[in-house]
């Protein structure tokens, strides 16, 4: 709420720079960029900063603000944390801010730039979560809800309908990724097994063949072949 | 109905024990987060609605849709279901389970690392999982529809909502506008 002024307008296209001070980035994406945090306060402002932009992900934001703005990453650096950030387990937005913060600062940049990203984010859920319980007896507030909450539904599917071509060229093959998406979809959506059981039973056989899958497509690259697997 | 301050300090009946309870699922969870933590909700929701009977669907539902008509990481609804679920406790019950796993786990690696992340192990694992996050994502939107699912008019805004995600560059926040008007009309259910 403090950084209300570094909001972007509304309907701002978030190509648009918000008015970047940062003299132009490099050209080349794997030059080192130079510049670093220089005190965990600054990490925790600039986390702060991003997180509070970011209306249904914090990602973009976090592009725009690290690479661009601040320039402590360049281009690759940001791909290569993001890419660790997403096989890690939990928010790949915070595993970037704790890997990121501890790079720089040990464990108290982790703390700082990761505080950074829920402090401030948390204390505004909460007060809307106790307005809405202060008005939950308004029909309107309690209708109102229901159709956020339909909204919500669609974002998340979005999300997935999104990412769907990847699993076109995921190793595990494509018509076993569609089964393997669907029988989660099955057993966790609709005949609400828990997670646990479907995620290590089916997660190791998506896993075991897309090391089938990897490990031909590299011997098809090794004998000179076009790289794809069968 | 005035707001009562002391029920959101209380633990709305649960035992000490049972705040284990939570934590401990919570932090299970934390390492399945594979996709982000979005993608346990589902299994949130079986645990918390469907096994023991803490929270209703319209409860979990509107957790997750006022946490994304804020800005920040998603994973905040988590703090609001455990909010729901036994106040501020609960909200630290669910927030440190499941934080604390998948933090330690990130701290862990970033530091062992500077190794190469092209190895087959973890692009196996990657490439893996990958169907099963598209799942339980999907899972997640079928589950938030719970409240709402038998009703004409939310199937059409969930379409809708969608198409302009997967179309257009709109801002989420705009349909989420759009979500509350429409709720506001009647048009959900």
């Amino acid at each position: 709420m403090a950084d209300e002024s570094d909001k972007p307008l509304p309907g701002a296209s978030p190509s648009a720079p918000l008015s970047p001070p940062a003299p132009s980035p490099s050209l080349d994406p794997s030059a080192p960029t130079g510049r670093q945090p220089q005190s965990p306060g600054e990490l925790f402002r600039v986390f702060n900063r991003l997180a509070l932009q970011g209306f249904g992900g914090v990602l973009p934001v976090a592009h725009r603000e690290l690479v661009e703005r601040e320039q402590w990453l360049s281009p690759n650096q940001f791909v290569e944390l993001l890419a660790l950030g997403q096989v890690l387990p939990g928010p790949n937005i915070i595993n970037m801010s704790i890997i990121f913060g501890d790079r720089y600062f040990g464990l108290r940049g982790a703390f700082a730039a990761s505080a950074g990203l829920l402090a401030v984010p948390l204390l505004i859920v909460l007060v809307l979560a106790v307005l809405y319980q202060h008005f939950a007896s308004h029909a309107l507030v309690t209708s109102a809800l229901r159709g956020m909450g339909v909204v919500a539904a669609g974002l998340v599917i979005a999300t997935a309908v999104k990412l769907h071509s990847t699993l076109d060229k995921n190793p595990v093959g494509k018509p076993m990724s569609y089964a393997l998406g669907a029988a989660t979809l099955v057993m966790v959506g609709l005949l609400r097994w828990p997670m646990v059981w479907v995620v290590l039973g089916l997660g190791s056989v998506g896993m075991a063949l897309a090391w089938r899958g990897l490990a031909a497509a590299d011997r098809a690259e090794a004998a000179g072949g076009d790289g794809r697997s069968p | 109905m005035m707001l009562d301050s002391w029920e959101l300090l209380g633990l709305h009946g649960l035992g000490w024990m049972q705040l284990l309870q939570l934590c401990g699922h919570f932090m299970l969870l934390s390492m399945l987060a594979v996709g982000g933590a979005i993608t346990t909700a589902p299994d949130m929701q079986r645990y918390l609605v469907h096994e023991q009977g803490w929270l209703s669907d319209a409860e979990f539902t509107a957790s997750v849709a006022i946490a994304q008509s804020a800005p920040g990481p998603n994973i905040l609804f988590v703090a609001l279901v455990g909010l729901n679920v036994a106040g501020v406790m609960g909200l630290l019950a669910t927030m440190v389970g499941i934080m604390l796993p998948a933090s330690v786990v990130a701290w862990t690696v970033g530091r062992l690392r500077r190794a190469r992340h092209q190895s087959i192990v973890l692009r196996a694992f990657t490439a893996g999982m990958t169907p099963l996050t598209l799942g339980l994502l999907l899972s997640t939107g079928w589950i938030l529809l719970a409240p709402t699912r038998e009703h004409w008019g939310s199937i059409a805004l969930v379409i809708l909502t969608v198409v302009v995600m997967v179309r257009t560059k709109i801002s989420p926040m705009w349909l989420i506008a759009l979500g509350a008007v429409a709720g506001m009309l009647g048009l959900t259910g």
